[in-house]
């Protein structure tokens, strides 16, 4: 295997240096190599969301990014989502909103929503929806995880 | 007297009856009594003593989780059931 | 009391619950519970949204090796030979094996509570040893220092195959000229009947009947009867199967996995490894998804025997085309199904032939299908054949109300059929052919207390039945559906803290918010606060033997075990009021405020008697245990609004609402969340959901991308609309509600499909490709 290769970047406003082969993906080595597990490994080749993060204020299936492309960039992952004090309006909102089941998808739809909030505050629930297309669910059906995202833009507006 | 309903693949055993009175105080003394009435029943349904694997008995509309030491009253409906997953 | 039909009921919001989320109420009639019926924060819920909760795959141990299973590119092949000396020799490997490395089984059959697995067939899919059944079958597996190492040594080990021909449908596999995948299966006659003496692939036959069938069809007004087919259907849990396994020296084996049922995966384990069960202990994380596909093992035995011969603990991730190949979808099928009704519209006669895919070894759901088919009327004359059929597939297991889906579609589209050509209104076929307390089913068992009817009636009154559909190629169908439920055995200890708290653990793993409901039920009897329970799920070390998560029974049992430990408890505290009150234990009561009351008007709350056990004789821990056997079985009827594009088939699904009696809803919002849930699997699996397999037995879609499952943008709100008709076998009277949701959607919009089209489709899925040949063929 080709030698690891010195990544520095910043993963949830902290500046962290790994060890990377370019075979990677940023998916195994957030989960193998940082231990930042909360991001989940669904399908591995970018179908089903559940390992969404935000890079460069971008949405992605971290599944589909090489670890060695993150080099110089700013990563968000589940773990950084909640402030030093409480929860995020969209973690409170979807533990309001009974928006998951077993909740292996949902630190991927809570960032996927945290992306499209910082977007658009206020998206029409047809909007949510498309948003949200590339996160699968299978326990519920989505409707309670649509009523949390609105919930939370509701409370991020007011 | 319980009342024994005779699943369609025993009813070769019973000649074709369909639902058997017997007297009986628990499921192994029922079983015990319709097999010196239907010779090879308990063959069927028994396995080293217990129920087969896999085979229950539902009295009064609810599996038993005693099997053959279930007591029978003296109007209990008895049903041989396979066992039935869920998912 | 009234007759059902005299008794009044209307709709209303459910308190709480966003506009979608309706109740059906009857009037004069609402039980007053304090804490049963409200939505509390589920006790996991924050580890859950901030990634910190610990799924299978995230667990870490010192030292760990991973691992990868080498798979069949086959159907149906000979094992000739395996050589893994190359893969051995490999740097960083430290461990191959194959099924030579696990004890010899024999052909014994193990119960699993809900069902029956035969040890021999169990050894052999867990690794294949002389023939592999199905494309992904595992063949030998390798741990290593990482995954990637163990992957590239895993294609070194050389398998040697005589390639066979496969046989891919249930009709040609019951001919007697069809390659036989198992010589040692013959067809078993049930229930009580005798055994076959020829190899087949015919493992089962079920065989039912009440009354005089042919006499009634003949006599019938009506009699309809159709044909129709369905392709297989995974489950589609997001998180794939994990296993990590530590063998350690002493013996004891440790499994750390996502499972349903961490006892069910001890009993397994310690059977195909020949050890006692007390030397396996499994640690259960949290699960990402099962509907009955994780009850089985696959990986277990094969890390712990890796474990045992590296002297590391190992772990075995599956990645998703491993899931769709080779874990336990439910089957294919085909089906025969024949209803006859008499003048008014009543059902006198119903005959059904079932056939569907085992998979690889005997067991796919044949008798619940048996079971079902006519369960939701009744049906004074019934003829039922029902078929288990070994294919090259893989081995098929339970998903949600396992069967009844299937037949829901045959007999739920055949009813729309006769209401269509008596003139009937579908809810009024409904009304007056559905099963009530004491009518019998084909198979001979009589309905305990049930809500049919009344889910039809909440149907009636619903704002979408009586909205008008508004515009060009939509149509409105409705179906009903019945899963049993299951009882089983739970256990529950529960530990007074001295702040008034209590600390409950049980081995019920929390697949879809059950911690909370079962937390809810203990803090009902006692009279304190939800939020004061701290419920934790434990190994199975530290509990007593708890059946599987499924079969829609946590609710009901492990409830009904936590609420013996709350009445445990309830007694234990009035004896200790007793001793501090010096009075004796019965002149002590115990209200629904949570106060101790004595004879001379004493009194002490529960928050302050906590903070005086260990003075009065020591710590209080209440116990329950339980084999629950009165769970109640559940009916759901959903109402499906569809509209179909007249250009490609596409069938969307525009508005969609769950009518389901659950008995008493303890948390309403995780009642909502199954029935939204299993409607949406439901809607994939009418719509778009199939394995689509090449001649050659090759599964072609073994991916989320052309596996489609609804997403977000596919659906629309799931209206649900909770119907209560208590079940008398728990306090409570909670009915499962996992599982019946899954029932009802594909005949729904089958329906649906022929009310905007005028086609009638009888085969799953309804893709478009198949809409739009109905469409185009009715044009000619």
């Amino acid at each position: 295997m080709a030698k690891k290769r010195i990544i520095s970047t910043s993963i949830n406003g902290d500046s962290v240096e790994f060890l990377a082969a370019p075979r990677q993906t940023l998916l195994e080595v957030l989960r193998e190599d940082l231990d930042l597990i909360g991001t989940k490994e669904g399908c591995s080749n970018g179908n089903c969301g559940a390992c969404t993060v935000i890079l460069d204020g971008r949405p992605v299936d971290s599944c589909l990014v090489l670890a060695v492309e993150v080099e110089g960039s700013e990563v968000e992952t589940i773990e950084g989502v909640a402030p030093t004090d409480g929860l995020h309006v969209i973690q409170d909102a979807f533990l309001g909103q009974a928006a998951l089941q077993c909740g292996i998808c949902t630190p991927g739809f809570i960032m996927s929503t945290k992306a499209l909030l910082e977007e658009n505050a206020s998206p029409t629930e047809d909007e949510i929806r498309f948003h949200l297309a590339g996160n699968l669910c299978r326990c519920t059906g989505y409707d309670k995880i649509v009523r949390a995202v609105q919930q939370a833009a509701e409370g991020e507006t007011n | 007297m319980p009342r024994v309903h005779i699943p369609a693949p025993a009813r070769d055993l019973t000649g074709g009856e369909v639902d058997v009175e017997v007297e009986a105080s628990s499921v192994r003394r029922l079983i015990g009594a319709l097999d010196s009435r239907f010779p090879g029943f308990a063959d069927r349904v028994l396995e080293e003593g217990e129920l087969k694997p896999g085979l229950r008995v539902a009295i009064d509309g609810h599996i038993s989780p005693m099997g053959v030491l279930a007591r029978l009253e003296t109007d209990s409906q008895v049903h041989f059931l396979a066992a039935i997953g869920g998912g | 009391m009234a007759s059902v039909e005299e008794r009044q009921f209307r709709v209303e919001p459910f308190p709480g619950g966003t506009p979608g989320n309706q109740r059906l109420v009857e009037e004069g009639r609402l039980p007053e519970y304090a804490v049963v019926g409200t939505r509390p924060i589920r006790h996991d819920g924050t580890d859950k949204v901030t990634g910190r909760a610990r799924y299978g795959a995230d667990i870490k141990l010192s030292g760990l090796l991973q691992g990868y299973v080498l798979r069949s590119p086959h159907a149906h092949a000979r094992i000739v030979s395996i050589d893994t000396s190359k893969a051995a020799a490999v740097p960083g490997v430290h461990a191959v094996c194959t099924n030579a490395d696990l004890p010899s089984a024999s052909h014994r059959a193990g119960d699993l509570g809900e069902g029956v697995v035969d040890w021999y067939h169990l050894n052999q899919n867990v690794l294949a040893n002389d023939k592999v059944l199905y494309t992904g079958h595992a063949v030998a597996a390798v741990a290593a220092d990482s995954v990637h190492v163990a992957e590239e040594a895993a294609k070194l080990i050389e398998v040697e195959y005589e390639v066979l021909p496969p046989v891919l449908d249930v009709r040609e596999a019951r001919s007697a000229d069809a390659p036989v995948l198992n010589d040692d299966v013959r067809t078993d006659r049930q229930p009580v009947g005798e055994q076959g003496d020829t190899p087949t692939n015919v493992a089962k036959h079920f065989h039912y009947e009440k009354g005089d069938v042919d006499t009634a069809f003949a006599a019938a007004e009506l009699v309809v009867e159709r044909e129709f087919t369905t392709e297989t259907v995974h489950q589609g849990y997001i998180e794939p199967h994990t296993a990590t396994a530590l063998w350690s020296p002493d013996g004891k084996i440790t499994i750390w996995t996502s499972t349903q049922g961490s006892f069910m995966i001890r009993m397994q384990v310690a059977e195909l490894l020949n050890v006692p069960s007390s030397k396996v202990k499994v640690v259960p994380m949290e699960i990402g998804g099962g509907f009955g596909g994780k009850i089985a093992v696959y990986l277990q035995p094969v890390a712990a025997v890796l474990s045992r011969m590296s002297g590391r603990p190992v772990k075995l991730n599956m990645d998703r085309s491993n899931v769709f190949d080779a874990t336990g979808p439910t089957p294919g099928s085909y089906m025969k199904v024949k209803i006859g009704v008499d003048a008014d519209g009543m059902i006198t006669a119903g005959e059904a032939e079932l056939l569907f895919e085992a998979g690889a070894f005997p067991g796919s759901p044949i008798n619940p299908g048996c079971m079902c088919v006519f369960a939701c009327y009744d049906v004074p004359n019934g003829r039922i054949d029902g078929y288990d059929i070994c294919v090259n597939k893989p081995r098929s297991n339970a998903y949600r109300a396992p069967g009844s889906t299937h037949v829901a579609l045959a007999t739920e589209t055949i009813v729309d059929e006769i209401c269509e050509a008596q003139g009937i209104c579908p809810v009024e076929f409904r009304l007056k052919n559905a099963v009530k307390e004491g009518d019998e089913r084909v198979d001979g068992v009589t309905y305990p207390p049930v809500g049919m009817w009344e889910t039809i009636k909440a149907v009636e009154l619903s704002d979408h039945w009586q909205s008008p559909l508004e515009g060009p190629h939509q149509g409105r169908g409705i179906a009903s559906g019945f899963w049993f439920n299951f009882g089983g055995n739970s256990v529950v200890a529960a530990t007074v803290n001295e702040d008034g708290t209590v600390s409950l653990i049980e081995g019920s793993t929390d697949i879809g918010g059950t911690r909370a409901s079962i937390s809810m039920q203990l803090a009902e009897i006692l009279g304190i606060a939800a939020e004061d329970v701290t419920p934790t799920v434990v190994d199975t070390d530290s509990i007593g033997y708890t059946d599987v998560t499924g079969g829609s029974r946590t609710t009901h049992a492990t409830g009904l075990a936590a609420i013996k430990a709350a009445e445990d408890i309830q007694a234990q505290l009035r004896q200790r009021a007793a001793i501090l009150w010096d009075v004796d234990a019965e002149q002590v009561e115990y209200d629904s405020g949570a106060t101790l009351t004595g004879p001379d008007g004493q009194s002490i709350g529960f928050q302050e008697i906590a903070g005086k056990l260990n003075q009065t004789g020591g710590p209080v821990v209440g116990r329950g245990s339980v084999n629950a056997d009165k769970h109640g079985g559940a009916f759901g009827t959903h109402i499906a609004d569809v509209e179909v594009d007249p250009d490609t088939g596409k069938v969307q699904v525009i508005r969609y609402t769950v009518v389901q009696d659950v008995g008493t809803a303890i948390h309403p919002s995780y009642v909502e969340g199954q029935m939204q849930g299993g409607a949406a699997q439901g809607i994939g699996w009418a719509i778009n959901e199939e394995y689509y397999y090449g001649d050659d037995g090759r599964l072609h879609n073994a991916s989320f991308l052309d596996y489609r499952i609804p997403t977000c943008y596919d659906l629309p709100d799931i209206e649900t609309i909770i119907v209560e008709v208590p079940n008398p076998g728990h306090p409570f009277g909670v009915r499962g509600v996992g599982e019946v949701p899954i029932v009802p959607p594909p005949a729904a919009i089958a329906n649906a499909i022929y009310q905007a089209t005028g086609a009638r489709l009888r085969s799953l899925p309804m893709s478009p490709p198949k809409v739009l040949h109905e469409l185009l063929a009715a044009d000619q």
